[in-house]
């Protein structure tokens, strides 16, 4: 059966897009038919981050105006014949995007495919709230840094409060995934650590993305950190995430690139 | 071990910070959260009944509250045009 999985934060810049994409494609990869959507109108970027920008021709707001079929509009991954993307749109009506026009692609998409990732556009705006709305699990995308998690603290609340799901009185499935981490700052203090986060939020981790210089060089070339550099430490954390979503049991830990100094001295293991 | 690295850094750990505020920023937050708009309710309610008796501009109606760590404070400011009654008000006496 579908599911439609919302990419969130409410905070910008955590790493929803990146993320969006990476564990699309790391789905994928594991053989599931898997469809992104990009609902940040007006802002599109999901099509750069996957190397798709000069193929878009209709997108998601064509559809739900019946200019275009939903099948023109979907573009099919050139790497994986798995994955395809729903572009959003560049226009600057922000009323574009109904309730009714997501509700009806969103019912058409499950039809389709496996997955339904929504990558949702930042704050807690129309565009936020309908990203979420059809959505049965979430990824909540969190900084180890203090506005980041009050504002997933935020959308953590809208998720149990403003969808479809919630208001008939189910629960949609929510997991928080940590990215930027760098887990020698946390050991000295310098930076919230995985328990700290988990506390706060009272939600289930899906993995602990560490910051790293190979996700800004993926993003560079237009290809998902999961199938850019598969042995990268961001990689290998966002395919063992994707794998927790399909059900599978993976001993979490923080993938590293190179033993330091620090990790030898905290004992902390390197994957 | 931490606080040893601390010492040898010279540096304060600022998570525990950090951690202490979220947490009672968020029990504040979640607190409001899904509760009617107070100071809205607070700010509708005094427009009526003070234009009852006089005559107001709704946007020269001002709650404000700020919160102290024993007290917090109610602050309402509302602006008056002079020598302005309502005809009704007027009939009344």
């Amino acid at each position: 059966m579908a599911k439609v999985l919302v990419v969130t934060s409410g905070k910008g810049g955590v790493g929803k897009t990146t993320s969006t994409a990476a564990l699309g494609a790391a789905l994928a990869q594991r053989g599931e038919k898997v469809v992104v959507v990009d609902f940040d109108v007006g802002l599109r970027n999901l099509d750069l981050i996957l190397g798709a920008e000069r193929r878009v021709v209709f997108d998601l707001i064509n559809v739900v105006q019946g200019v275009a079929k939903l099948s023109q509009a979907l573009i099919r991954d050139k790497r994986l014949e798995n994955l395809w993307l729903l572009p959003a749109s560049q226009t600057r009506d922000k009323d574009a995007l109904t309730d009714e026009g997501v509700r009806s692609i969103i019912a058409d998409l499950r039809t389709k495919f496996d997955w339904i990732l929504c990558d949702s556009p930042a704050g807690i705006e129309r565009g936020a709230t309908l990203a979420m709305r059809y959505a049965d699990e979430a990824v909540i995308v969190t900084n180890p840094e203090v506005s980041s998690v009050r504002d997933s603290d935020r959308i953590i609340g809208m998720l149990d409060s403003k969808t479809v799901k919630a208001e008939s009185g189910e629960r949609v499935e929510k997991h928080v995934l940590i990215t930027r981490y760098d887990s020698g700052r946390a050991a000295r203090g310098e930076m919230l650590s995985i328990e700290d986060i988990l506390e706060i939020l009272a939600t289930p981790l899906l993995g602990i993305i560490p910051e790293s210089q190979d996700v800004l060089r993926a993003s560079n070339v237009g290809s998902p950190v999961t199938l850019n550099n598969a042995a990268s430490a961001p990689a290998r954390a966002y395919i063992d995430a994707a794998r927790r979503l399909m059900g599978e049991t993976v001993e979490m830990m923080v993938p590293t690139e190179r033993k330091g100094l620090m990790d030898r001295l905290l004992g902390r293991r390197a994957a | 071990m931490m606080s040893l690295l601390r010492l040898l850094s010279g540096r304060t750990a600022s998570a525990p910070v950090a951690r202490e505020r979220l947490q009672i920023l968020l029990a504040h937050e979640r607190g409001l959260r899904g509760q009617p708009d107070l100071l809205g309710l607070l700010r509708s309610e005094i427009l009526a009944v003070v234009s009852r008796h006089v005559v107001l501009d709704p946007d020269k109606v001002i709650v404000r509250m700020d919160r102290g760590k024993n007290v917090s404070t109610l602050e309402v400011d509302i602006e008056v045009p002079n020598a302005v009654e309502r005809p009704m008000a007027m009939a009344a006496t």
